[in-house]
């Protein structure tokens, strides 16, 4: 075999792929929050524990009662959805009136609760969940492992769906419309606080979804979701929270990049995301599909 | 920020509250000069490390309208290069100190001038990143000691010839740095310079309509803010002997985010309030374990809901109301 800059291939597409899963995660985690920005104006820091939360849903709903992956794959974002939904309107309804900060405290406090309670039951190290489609195809040049192939497509497919449902439907033209003036999407009628509860609803469930997905993927331990928010911050901060696509093809792009650095430069992995973030902010601060507000 | 998110501003001293005032800040020194005989010393100190952590962010969030999400660089940073200087290259304390603050502040002009380019929650997502990244250099660097951290650093004498090696001698440095902090803070917010930081608070465009700066201003409270929360990581070191990841990671940018908040953010004496409160509240639970976290997570959800003021600002709001009655009646 060929060899390219002394990486052997398989070490440099096997590392592209594992890019392009954490790049499917980044993806669905910043879309979410974006979404929920657009319509809420709450930088939802609970995210990261409400992936988390899909993850222990999928353990649990198989540990406990038996249901396997792939039921757990709509069930999973579906509880997780409806607790979300019952803290927007308890807690975070009642925000709305005041500094954006405040919904990021409050977001913060509720992901210190969510953590806490889950490391107290389950501990910090990680519980493992099987893989629900063992087994990979040789293409050759590399080795796929199925369920990567799939996690990648699934994440895809769901991004570019929500893509489509915003920017393409009648619902997502009220969506948008409520985004920019919710007064008067309002005034037409529209219910926009059932609007806002649901559409919180939606970004916690593409959370938890996530979630279920990497159950397989990594290992589903209950400070996965700390860890990971923080980078998709970054990731949010790069690619502006204005685009729907923006957001997508930032979360895949940088999870590439992660997973070159990691072949080339493996002691910058950690911090490269973080680095990135920084040349956008010196040259472009609103960030690459973002507009100056 | 808008205005409904500092409902404590500080209520500006009159003539007879200032006197009340200096009869109060000589009361409460003369409180903490006594107070090693009656509680344990090394408590007070955590709780005045903290305090003066909080205080250097309130400087920020309360009076500047910044809300920083990743302070535990600057404190934890500072606290690396304090142990660092002390414990490998033999410097006395004071000098220690000082490099730590000096590589706070430098941070903090790093950081603030990317972390200023953003306004609102991208500052604070800014800031956050910011302090992960530092946070995964001190993991790797060598000199941090990686996960066991810089242990058992020496006390050694101070400028060479005090000896803080007992506890009680040390409270009283750590309680001159801590009063030195908190009047160096105390006079920046009741300087004109504190005065346009409020107006940036509460009205950006018209503060820069007004010919101020606001990005230069903005850049110096950080700088100041982080130096100050450096020399409460430094110190923090002489007390505890140890620096570590701890100090570094964002669950600590958390715990002073949440002091500032309980005590109320944009008083002066809030911070202080709620360092003690998180601090005392720790020690106590430290057998729970992980209940710890929730039970922090409760309290933030708590303030945010119910008592944004926090404890100082809602007694400055009973108080005003009080003498507001005393003056219609």
């Amino acid at each position: 075999m060929f060899e390219l800059l002394g990486i052997p291939p398989q070490a440099l597409f096997g590392q592209l792929l594992l890019g392009l899963i954490n790049g499917a995660f980044y993806a669905m985690l910043s879309l979410g929050l974006a979404v929920i920005f657009g319509l809420l104006n709450v930088i939802n820091f609970t995210h990261g524990a409400q992936y988390m939360m899909g993850a222990f849903g999928a353990w649990m709903l198989l540990n406990y009662a038996g249901i396997p992956f792939w039921g757990a794959l709509v069930l999973s974002p579906i509880v997780v959805a409806i607790i979300g939904m019952v803290i927007e309107r308890t807690l975070l309804k009642r925000l709305y009136h005041l500094d954006h900060l405040y919904g990021l405290l409050l977001t913060f406090g509720l992901a210190l609760i969510l953590e806490g309670l889950f490391r107290r039951q389950y501990g910090s190290s990680g519980l493992p969940y099987n893989n629900p489609l063992p087994g990979g195809t040789n293409l050759g040049f590399m080795f796929l492992p199925n369920y990567r192939a799939f996690v990648v497509a699934a994440s895809l497919v769901v991004c570019l769906a929500t893509w489509f449902v915003i920017e393409r439907t009648k619902l997502g033209s009220y969506l948008r419309a409520a985004t920019e003036r919710p007064d008067l999407v309002q005034a037409f009628g529209i219910d926009v606080p059932r609007m806002i509860t649901l559409t919180y609803g939606f970004g916690v469930g593409l959370a938890a979804l996530a979630g279920v997905l990497a159950a397989p993927a990594y290992q589903v331990s209950p400070t996965m979701g700390s860890n990971l928010i923080i980078v998709v911050f970054a990731v949010v901060v790069i690619g502006g929270m204005g685009s729907i696509m923006g957001a997508i093809v930032t979360g895949f792009g940088l999870g590439v990049i992660e997973g070159l650095t990691k072949v080339f430069y493996p002691e910058a992995s950690s911090t490269v995301i973080f680095v990135i973030m920084a040349l956008v902010l010196m040259v472009k601060p609103a960030g690459l599909f973002g507009t100056a507000k | 920020m808008s205005s409904a998110t500092h409902p404590a501003a500080a209520p500006a001293t009159s003539g007879a509250g200032s006197n009340a005032m200096i009869l109060f800040a000589v009361a409460a020194v003369a409180v903490l000069l006594v107070a090693p005989f009656g509680v344990y010393p090394v408590f007070l100190m955590k709780v005045m490390c903290f305090a003066l952590f909080a205080c250097a962010f309130n400087l920020l969030l309360g009076y500047t309208g910044l809300l920083s999400f990743g302070h535990a660089m600057f404190f934890g940073g500072s606290a690396y290069i304090c142990a660092h200087t002390t414990k490998v290259l033999g410097f006395t304390p004071e000098l220690a100190l000082l490099a730590g603050v000096a590589f706070s502040a430098v941070l903090g002009l790093l950081a603030g001038l990317l972390a200023i380019r953003r306004q609102g929650i991208y500052f604070a997502m800014v800031t956050l990143a910011l302090a992960q990244m530092f946070f995964f250099f001190c993991l790797q660097a060598k000199f941090t000691g990686g996960e066991d951290g810089l242990q058992a650093v020496p006390r050694r004498p101070l400028f060479g010839v005090i000896d803080i090696s007992q506890d009680i001698h040390l409270y009283y440095f750590v309680l001159a740095i801590f009063l030195f902090g908190f009047f160096v803070i105390y006079r920046t917010i009741h300087s004109p310079f504190g005065q346009v930081l409020k107006a940036i608070r509460e009205n950006e465009p018209r503060a820069i309509s007004l010919g101020y700066r606001a990005n230069q201003y903005k850049l110096l409270a950080f700088v100041l803010s982080a130096a100050l929360a450096g020399l409460a990581g430094s110190t923090k070191v002489l007390v505890f002997q140890l620096a570590s990841l701890t100090d570094v990671a964002w669950q600590m940018s958390g715990e002073v985010v949440l002091m500032t908040l309980v005590g109320g953010m944009g008083t002066v004496l809030g911070p202080v309030v709620g360092a003690a409160v998180i601090v005392t509240m720790q020690n106590y639970l430290a057998g729970l374990g992980e209940w710890v976290l929730v039970i922090q997570g409760v309290i933030f959800v708590l303030a945010v809901s119910l008592f944004r003021r926090g404890f100082v600002g809602e007694v400055i709001a009973v108080w005003q109301q009080m003498k507001a009655r005393k003056a219609n009646s």
